[in-house]
């Protein structure tokens, strides 16, 4: 196969993946840059979070914090808060995405939740090239978010039309890669770890504040059934 | 501070486990056992909104989450389940709730 045709070849294989994401990225970032002018800032502002922050949740934050006093440590910290389960995906994806050369810098730059959760989870036919596909799902994402923001700042108010609860297709994207996840795996102690843990801590802490303990418990649990699984064998 | 911290996030597992050096064994089986735990960690998030106790009591998300996981484990059409799930809630939220 020639370099071009690889390419084309991973795009024909990684566009189908991304068709959830684009419909909930172009809905939320229309959402964002709609909230953002609304909230008085210049068509600017959105675009240019959207194109240097890329990170859904931290910059619906950065809203409220671009309204108060500046304060660099607090805004710092917050966002490693908000961002930490990004360490959890640059662990998970430290040895795929260092087999992608170059392209890995981009790779670790624009991964999202969605971009982590479908170059983690989808089963990528054998004759595509793996760094080129993880590497269009990021691209694609990416550009999904930049043109909903886009769009939403530059209409400012849209024709209503009735999208209630249409951003439950990232939820269902997420579910719908848990039990890809769930029927690739041999064993199942990590995926219920990840679940009732995190929904434990959801329960206990709350939803601004369990992802942290979530990731403590993940771990914990992890490093404690390590020994017990390399007997068992289930792990390598 | 809010580049830095994503980016910060982002690059540092990269950063501090060296490309040159064998990567420790622990870290190794993070990488084994982490994606199924950040999956199940990814759902919950994604729920962590809903109210059990007020308003609709979660029970649009339940149903619809319900026809996400019995389509995508009938048919296994991963847009299938995901349009079939998204269409099934906004008409929940719309019409019945």
């Amino acid at each position: 196969m020639s370099p071009k045709h690889r390419r084309i070849r991973a795009l024909q294989a990684a566009f189908p993946f991304t068709i959830p994401i684009l419909t909930g990225f172009v809905f939320l970032g229309i959402a964002y840059g709609y909230y953002m002018t609304a909230e008085g800032f210049h068509a600017l502002y959105p675009i240019i979070i959207s194109l240097s922050v890329y990170a859904g949740s931290m910059e619906f934050v950065t809203v409220g914090l671009l309204k108060e006093a500046f304060d660099p440590v607090r805004v710092l910290l917050l966002t490693l808060m908000i961002n930490a389960r990004h360490l959890f995906y640059g662990i998970a994806m430290l040895e795929r995405y260092r087999a992608a050369g170059r392209k890995r810098f981009f790779l670790i730059y624009g991964m999202s939740d969605e971009t982590f959760s479908v170059n983690c989870a989808a089963s990528i036919p054998p004759d595509v090239d793996r760094g080129w596909f993880m590497l269009w799902v990021t691209v694609l994402d990416y550009c999904y978010w930049q043109f909903g923001t886009v769009a939403g700042a530059a209409l400012g108010s849209v024709v209503k039309i009735n999208t209630e609860g249409l951003s439950f297709v990232l939820t269902a994207l997420f579910v719908v890669l848990f039990i890809e996840q769930w029927l690739k795996e041999k064993t199942h102690h990590s995926a219920l770890l990840g679940l009732l843990g995190s929904l434990m801590c959801l329960v206990i802490f709350g939803s601004s504040q369990f992802i942290i303990p979530s990731m403590l418990v993940i771990l914990a649990g992890l490093t404690l059934m390590k020994k017990p699984l390399e007997k068992a064998g289930d792990c390598p | 501070m809010i580049i830095l911290g994503t980016v910060v996030t982002r690059f540092l597992p990269f950063f501090l486990i060296s490309s040159k050096k064998p990567t420790p064994k622990y870290i190794q089986y993070l990488g084994v056992m982490l994606p199924a735990a950040a999956m199940g960690l990814l759902v919950i998030y994604s729920f962590k909104d809903v109210s059990i106790l007020s308003g609709t009591h979660g029970l649009p998300e339940l149903i619809a989450t319900a026809a996400v996981v019995a389509l995508h484990l009938w048919k296994r059409q991963m847009l299938l389940s995901i349009a079939g799930g998204t269409v099934l809630y906004m008409l929940l939220l719309q019409f019945v709730f």
